[in-house]
């Protein structure tokens, strides 16, 4: 418990400066960091057939939208809280997605013994 | 360089980087464990700007049960005698890395563009921001709060319900063979 105080208290020291001069981290800085996970969630939903590779992708398209509110609940509205708590929305429906996707995949695999979502077209007729 | 920036430029790149080694990872237990180090990074992120109680609950729910459900999907969905699909085709790879390279053209230039103004001037994030969360979560965003809790429960419901191992000779709608002959006669 100690351990996780002292960890909270050093990291709450190294927040972004609150005054605006230029070389520091801002807000972009954090956009732009979410912006690169998406694109790369992206990337990995369209490349990958495998059911999982995609459920990972969609994990870390939620993710960057999660630090997108975070960052502009900090950087916009200091000193309120309603960034992070649409965050915590966000990480209860993707545990939710997370879950049910899987039993998804797992039927799937239970019936056409294969996790390709290229293969798991029955409905196409 | 300020300690905060050193803080989040390891934390960035704790983030960014295994997200990146995804893409071009051919093993899944592989990607299970890179995207540990991803949300990982996310999570230092949020402690960084200032929401301890986001990044522990990312660390918990995330790390400690999303990734576990990834690893037991992961568990009982290989079998040794399929052929792992070798690399995906151009078809989909050319695609894919447009989408995402436009994607990321966009956000980055709407970010770097648009001024961003804070409706505040800059402080210090309040200390009691957990408290804060608990009060806001009971008051203004009570009706959120209870809807995702029911959609939280429902989604568990439909979960085991999906994933149970059929009966032998139990049918689609729960009933058996003998059950559906009589109910068609």
């Amino acid at each position: 418990m100690t351990a996780l105080q002292s960890l909270v208290t050093v990291l709450a020291q190294a927040q972004p400066a609150t005054t605006a001069d230029s070389g520091s981290v801002g807000l972009t800085h954090y956009l732009v960091v979410s912006a690169i996970v998406f694109s790369l969630g992206i990337m990995i939903i369209i490349t990958r057939r495998n059911a999982i590779a995609l459920l990972m992708g969609l994990e870390l398209l939620l993710n960057s939208a999660a630090l997108n509110f975070v960052a502009f609940g900090k950087f916009m509205t200091p000193g309120k809280v309603d960034g992070q708590i649409v965050a915590l929305f966000l990480i209860v429906i993707a545990a939710a997605e997370a879950s049910l996707a899987l039993a998804l995949t797992l039927n799937i695999f239970n019936r056409l013994n294969t996790i390709d979502v290229d293969e798991a077209r029955s409905l196409k007729g | 360089m300020a300690f905060g920036d050193v803080v989040f430029w390891l934390f960035a790149a704790i983030a960014v980087l295994p997200a990146f080694l995804i893409l071009i990872s051919r093993s899944i237990v592989r990607m299970a464990f890179l995207l540990l180090f991803s949300l990982a990074g996310f999570a230092g992120l949020y402690l960084q700007l200032g929401a301890g109680f986001v990044g522990f609950t990312q660390v918990m729910v995330y790390i400690g049960g999303i990734l576990i459900l990834f690893l037991f999907g992961v568990m009982l969905t290989q079998r040794s005698d399929i052929p792992v699909r070798p690399k995906a085709g151009p078809a989909l790879v050319i695609p894919g890395l447009l989408a995402g390279a436009s994607a990321l053209a966009a956000l980055v230039f709407i970010a770097a563009q648009c001024p961003w103004k804070p409706a505040a001037p800059l402080t210090a994030p309040p200390a009691d921001a957990s408290r804060q969360i608990g009060l806001e979560l009971l008051s203004t965003y009570v009706l959120p709060f209870e809807a995702v809790s029911i959609l939280l429960l429902v989604a568990m419901v439909g979960a085991t319900y999906i994933a149970r191992v059929q009966a032998p000779g139990e049918t689609e709608d729960g009933m058996g063979d003998a059950g559906k002959e009589s109910a068609a006669g």
